[in-house]
């Protein structure tokens, strides 16, 4: 309101003056021609396109009609109401969607796949952190060994990893074997070895173990960043009043590193809920079993594969809500902390 | 006693050289198996690559345990080379990732400096509008493009790839570089306006040489992120002479007969590059990421 205030203030006694630059002689057009073509080009192929994809998502476009639309209405996509009325569905597409039997598994899924992963990076982001945050012999080593998951190309991390998981000859069921768990794991899923390809409970697991391993490093640089910003006098007046090595995590370093934290986090959650290369790598070739789908790979494999394109946008909006949802409510809890 | 005594200190002072001296000895032995043992999880997938890119033979994958096989060989790259057309795949990615780079970064730098330098309205709706877009799902942004590009018989095209590419990336690369400009210091500015500049002279003879190594970071962030895309290439491009290295490298990966060895050689001489372009640049990127975040 104050801001508001003040340009309505000022635009009165200065003739209309909006804009300001560096110089008080700033035009109008000096920001419009510098945003322009980044926001023109955001219109044109993000926000078209999004608005597109909420239109479709109310209508009945697929494979077998998508070649009929598109003779009639040419690349004007957004004839299609005028032209086709008679597509209009409503939310049937989103009935469709939440009475789809394995909607209630990939809806959970989802969740448990970005929360176990989101938690998992903070976590051993902040702890790695916190061990690398000292002076040490041998830092540098440590830091671009550890660097090296966040750098090596996604798709490439997955298949490595595949190879790993692969039953006969990888290092995990090797390992599984080696410590004993190996024929508890067979055992509890019944399986004749542990192929992360033959169960998909099994595969959804390696998929968030894999996609841990990819995302700890972003986390632990932020919070490497975080650290250096607080000051040592509060760890010495702690240590002068004695406090214990956890206290001074719990009380000092959590609470000043947190704020910092929070819009990684927020965009780490968004990142990985809409995190398609993982599973869909990892499941040969986009043969995604039902049982290891989370939304949005689904969305992937159903718009882009089967070309339900009306089916897999109203995923998409689906998951737009559940994010927007999921930002505001973050923000607003930890805004309130304050 | 007096010599004893005298023995510790010394010692506390060489400590001292590579150590806090808060630490007691047991922290620092937590300390360092706690990174060793993370450092292997994080190093051991890119050995197990160039591990199984040395192992002879197709279908055999490395016994996990060695540091070396036996008969170690580089036919794997030889042979990986000379079937399939790599630097032809090598070529297509480099010029759509330089391309979109291009595309998007001017795009960004120009919409970055005027967020970070003007104040008008609608600036905060349209810097919210860049964090908005990353909530949508890319699978969202590719349906209708991909719908389009078939009507426009695009489909195919190695240049349709730089579409989606750019538009995917500039949001996020004008929130990095509006950060950049946030840090320097408006005086330079001024007093290029002071002597006369006008808005694009000062913009590129004085801004832009500034933030030179800023950019060179985040154009070849950008980069990397096109360089080892997978998703949207695999839906846009069918035919095998306009595969990129992502797509053409899956090749070695079908579902029957992975050719484990040769694809191993390939994701190495991929990855190597990255890998070492990456660490360089990410003290730089992560600095402007929070900063970027963080300021107004």
């Amino acid at each position: 309101m104050a801001t508001v205030a003040t340009t309505v203030k000022k635009s009165t006694t200065q003739k209309y003056k909006l804009v300001k630059g560096i110089v008080p002689s700033a035009r109008w057009y000096e920001p419009v021609g510098f945003l322009s073509l980044a926001y023109l080009a955001i219109l044109l192929v993000i926000l078209l396109p999004i608005l597109f994809s909420f239109m479709l998502s109310v209508y009945d476009v697929r494979n077998s009609n998508i070649r009929m639309i598109l003779n009639r209405i040419g690349i004007n996509i957004f004839a299609l109401p005028f032209a086709f009325p008679d597509l209009f569905k409503g939310l049937d597409n989103y009935l469709k969607l939440i009475q789809d039997k394995d909607f209630i598994g990939t809806f959970i899924r989802s969740i448990i796949w970005t929360g176990v992963n989101v938690f998992f990076h903070v976590s051993i982001g902040i702890w790695l952190a916190t061990l690398l945050n000292r002076k040490l012999l041998g830092k540098s080593i440590f830091y671009v060994l550890l660097i090296l998951p966040w750098a090596i190309p996604q798709y490439i991390a997955a298949t490595t990893w595949k190879g790993m998981f692969n039953a006969q000859f990888g290092i995990v069921p090797a390992i599984f074997e080696a410590i004993g768990v190996h024929d508890t794991l067979r055992f509890a899923f019944g399986l004749q070895d542990i192929s992360c390809i033959a169960n998909p409970y099994l595969n959804f697991a390696a998929c968030i173990l894999v996609n841990i391993w990819l995302g700890f490093p972003f986390m632990m640089m932020i919070a490497l960043g975080g650290l250096q910003t607080i000051s040592s006098d509060y760890y010495e007046a702690a240590e002068i009043d004695g406090a214990s090595g956890w206290q001074k995590f719990n009380y000092i370093t959590l609470p000043l590193l947190m704020p910092i934290m929070v819009p990684a986090i927020i965009l780490g959650t968004v990142w990985t809920f809409n995190m398609v290369n993982i599973i869909y790598i990892f499941a040969d070739a986009g043969r995604v079993s039902e049982e290891a789908h989370i939304l949005v790979t689904k969305m992937y494999v159903d718009g882009l594969q089967y070309f339900r394109y009306s089916y897999a946008s109203a995923i998409g909006v689906f998951i737009f809500i559940i994010l927007t949802l999921f930002a505001v409510l973050y923000m607003k809890a930890t805004v309130k902390e304050d | 006693m007096a010599t004893a005594k005298g023995k510790k200190e010394k010692k506390l002072i060489d400590r001292s050289f590579f150590f806090d001296r808060k630490d007691s000895t047991a922290t620092l032995i937590y300390v360092y198996i706690s990174l060793i043992i993370m450092s292997i999880i994080s190093a051991y997938p890119i050995y197990y690559i160039f591990l199984s890119s040395i192992t002879p033979g197709d279908k055999i994958m490395p016994d996990p345990f060695s540091l070396w096989p036996e008969n170690a060989t580089i036919q794997n790259y030889i042979e990986a080379f000379r079937t399939k057309p790599i630097l032809l795949w090598m070529f297509n990615s480099l010029i759509v990732s330089l391309i979109s780079t291009l595309v998007a970064v001017i795009c960004a730098l120009l919409a970055g400096y005027g967020l970070s330098r003007y104040r008008f309205p609608m600036r905060w709706p349209l810097m919210i509008l860049l964090l908005v877009t990353q909530m949508f799902p890319a699978p969202m942004i590719l349906l209708p493009l991909y719908i389009l590009m078939g009507k426009l018989g695009l489909m195919n095209h190695l240049m349709a790839l730089t579409v989606p590419y750019v538009a995917t990336s500039i949001p996020f690369t004008t929130w990095l570089v509006k950060g950049f400009f946030d840090t320097i210091p408006r005086s330079l500015e001024e007093s290029a306006y002071i002597d006369g500049a006008g808005v694009l002279t000062t913009f590129f003879r004085v801004v832009m040489p500034l933030v030179q190594p800023a950019i060179a970071v985040s154009a070849i962030f950008t980069f990397l992120g096109f360089w080892s895309e997978y998703i949207v290439a695999r839906v846009v491009i069918m035919s095998e002479k306009f595969y990129t290295l992502p797509l053409g490298l899956m090749l070695f990966r079908g579902e029957h007969n992975t050719k484990w060895g040769q694809y191993s050689a390939v994701a190495l001489v991929t990855t190597i590059p990255v890998l070492i372009i990456f660490t360089m640049l990410s003290k730089q990127i992560v600095g402007n990421l929070t900063l970027g975040s963080l300021k107004d």
